[in-house]
């Protein structure tokens, strides 16, 4: 099913009056059974915006339409969502078969499908063992597919979710990670899905909305996103170690870096917000000549340290092409990996 | 004007400044002296507090309590399961004639207004007083608990709200009796007013004076100490309630899940130790229950002129405690041995009960 948000605002008043302004104007459209990560970093509103989806926030403006349904007025009970909390939220008194046939209890189901759509459901996130635990004693992974499989089990329209792998450490996020992916193409369902982990946001997206202080900044794949960011935001909020920005000028026509030619770029002369990624440098026999201010060998990958325009600039390079001792390299970079932006509004200016 | 002010400001920060320098100080100097014996000691083998084991320790800092419980508690009951053995045991000459098993015992048991009913009162101490325990202590509960709901969930003057229930608690037990017996009172007393306003005729109608039949006096009681006892009981619940993670009802809300259900399935058994310890506590208080009584019916814990008597257990312990009569203590010391040995087993009870159905 459809989702799809229209001037979605959420201002915050608090006692003396001031106002925060969560969520502004976001309008997005979420395509049927694709996933969704809503990307920020922490207090952009990507909570505050999912609550609202979920109904447990009212917006102070704008509209939530489900396919066709305009919910925004809509009791959260009425909206047929599934949400999975940050901390599961799972019952502590009720057994996994407990908290699983809990929302059945209350929809008009025959008492033998419900059991057979419990059972279903444990056995599609893996816990059809664990059915007579209680949460306690259950790991925080196996809570976490509890949880997944209670949002699931009514069959919700669309299903929310809430941070859901920041309470699990690291090795067992990767794997509940591809496991959410896996459920969520298994029954097709509209996901959205909030974190504040690039890398993960971007493994596990159809799409992702990368949030900043409650304005989109950019709604799109992630690999697109991460090719072609729309802003120096989202440009320096992707991608792990992060993009070298500094500044530089474009002098008819031609990028200037350490007082020398660059590049070609048909982009007005002025100062720029330039953007290049560690890992899209190569070492070649030619190209631009820097002096290499610090080498970290990491395995595979060559952590070269050198100066553009006075900023520290990282490059990841291909270790066989770098010697110990070297003092000085050849980097290259495809132009349609530097990103220039406008100083002032920090959008992109050479990318489409 | 606004210098003046300022400076004020800067004085006082200064002062509070140099206070806080002060015990700063004197801390130092403290842990410098403590450090400096402790070096002493050591040197000279002589710190002891190193050598005594840990329990041993925490016995000598238990022992002011241990003491004080000892004297006024332990020793009484040791006491009493002596006194029940006598045989007319006199309290100012201190001599007894001889030792028995039960007969104390079979005294308090077959004695007309203990557990028998008397055929001159038509009711006896442990009837009464399970009566107000089966009636008040689960009315109480279930009330405290929906008071406590429903004032968890009032937004405006919440407060306030919670103030008035609790008032209860800090007034005197005995002022609050007399009101009641006032509220009570066959002329002119409110509730004969309300009754009357409503068009039932109360003209010698009496609820806790001469004439009260015996079930509208225990239903004075009752109420009164229902009433009595509710404060506390919604204070720890609203206090349990609201320690309760708001991410529960939220997701229940996701859920659809009506009201009802939220409260019986979310609400109850996560409080549900609460709930058990209040339970717990209230049953015992109940057993023990003598001033309520007594400021409702006096001492003799009947209204005048009438045929039975709401004495409860505690009471009837008492009368015979002046010891003024031959082994009268030792009457008084099986009859509490026995609502000892009733709270005793209706705690196990509770306590198997609960097993299954507290969640902690």
């Amino acid at each position: 099913m459809e989702l799809r948000l229209e001037n979605l605002t959420k201002i915050f008043t608090n006692k003396t009056g001031a106002e925060t302004t969560a969520v502004s104007e976001l309008d997005i459209v979420i395509e049927s059974g694709t996933l969704v990560g809503l990307l920020g970093p922490s207090g952009c509103g990507k909570s505050t915006t999912l609550f609202m989806i979920a109904g447990l926030e009212k917006p102070t403006g704008g509209k939530i339409f489900f396919g066709d349904d305009d919910v925004t007025k809509l009791a959260p009970e009425k909206r047929g969502i599934g949400l999975v909390f940050q901390n599961y939220a799972l019952y502590p008194h009720m057994t996994v078969y407990n908290n699983i046939l809990f929302p059945l209890e209350n929809l008009d189901v025959p008492r033998t499908e419900a059991i057979q759509r419990v059972k279903e459901m444990a056995n599609l996130v893996g816990i059809g063992e664990l059915l007579d635990r209680k949460p306690s004693q259950l790991s925080g992974g196996q809570q976490q597919r509890v949880a997944i499989a209670r949002a699931l089990v009514k069959k919700p329209r669309v299903l929310l979710l809430d941070e859901p792998l920041s309470n699990l450490d690291a090795r067992l996020r990767l794997q509940m990670r591809e496991e959410i992916k896996r459920i969520q193409r298994e029954t097709g369902i509209t996901t959205i899905f909030v974190t504040h982990d690039q890398e993960e946001a971007m493994s596990i997206s159809d799409k992702m909305v990368v949030l900043d202080f409650g304005i989109e900044q950019q709604y799109a794949s992630p690999q697109s996103m991460y090719n072609n960011p729309d802003n120096i935001f989202v440009a320096k909020f992707l991608g792990n170690p992060p993009i070298n920005t500094f500044e530089a000028e474009v002098k008819k026509g031609h990028l200037m870096i350490n007082e020398h030619k660059f590049m070609k770029f048909d982009v007005p002369d002025g100062l720029y917000d330039v953007g290049m990624r560690p890992e899209n440098f190569r070492a070649t026999e030619e190209g631009f000549k820097i002096a290499i201010k610090d080498i970290f060998h990491i395995g595979r990958d060559t952590m070269i340290h050198f100066d553009f325009n006075g900023s520290n600039i990282r490059a990841l390079v291909d270790s066989d092409n770098i010697e110990k001792g070297q003092k000085f390299v050849h980097l290259t970079i495809k132009s349609e990996r530097v990103y220039i932006f406008d100083k002032k509004t920090g959008e992109v200016v050479n990318h489409g | 004007m606004a210098d003046f002010i300022k400076n004020t400001k800067k004085f006082f920060a200064k002062v509070k400044q140099s206070i806080k320098n002060f015990f700063w100080n004197i801390r130092r100097i403290l842990n410098n002296g403590k450090r400096r014996i402790g070096k002493f000691l050591d040197k000279h083998n002589l710190n002891f507090a190193s050598k005594f084991p840990g329990w041993a320790k925490a016995l000598v800092y238990l022992s002011p309590a241990l003491i004080v419980l000892s004297i006024f508690t332990f020793w009484p009951i040791i006491n009493s399961f002596a006194l029940v053995v006598y045989e007319n045991y006199n309290m100012t000459s201190n001599t007894i004639t001889g030792y028995t098993l039960f007969g104390n015992f079979i005294t308090v048991i077959t004695d007309e207004s203990f557990i028998v009913p008397a055929s001159h009162t038509g009711s006896s101490a442990v009837i009464n007083t399970l009566i107000i325990v089966f009636i008040s202590v689960p009315i109480s509960v279930l009330l405290a608990l929906f008071i406590s709901a429903a004032l968890n969930s009032i937004k405006p003057l919440k407060s306030f709200f919670q103030t008035i229930f609790f008032l209860p608690y800090v007034t005197n037990t005995i002022a609050i009796g007399l009101v009641f017996a006032y509220m009570f009172k066959t002329d002119g007393g409110l509730i004969n007013q309300l009754l009357s306003f409503v068009g039932v005729d109360t003209a010698g109608l009496s609820w806790v004076e001469s004439g009260a039949v015996y079930w509208r006096s225990m239903f004075v009681l009752i109420f009164y100490s229902i009433w009595a006892s509710l404060a506390f009981k919604i204070m720890v619940f609203l206090t349990s309630i609201q320690g309760i993670d708001k991410q529960y009802y939220q997701a229940a809300a996701i859920d659809a899940t009506p009201k009802g259900r939220i409260f019986t399935k979310i609400t109850v058994p996560l409080i549900s130790p609460m709930i058990f310890y209040i339970l717990v506590t209230s049953v015992i208080g109940a057993f023990k229950i003598y001033n309520s009584i007594v400021a409702l019916f006096g001492v003799t814990g009947a209204p005048s002129g009438v045929d039975y008597n709401l004495q409860s257990i505690v009471m009837y312990i008492y009368q015979f405690i002046d010891g003024s009569n031959a082994g009268s203590l030792s009457v008084a010391a099986a009859g509490s041995l026995i609502l000892f040995a009733i709270i005793l087993v209706l705690t196990l009870v509770q306590m198997q009960v609960s097993k299954k159905r507290v969640h902690y």
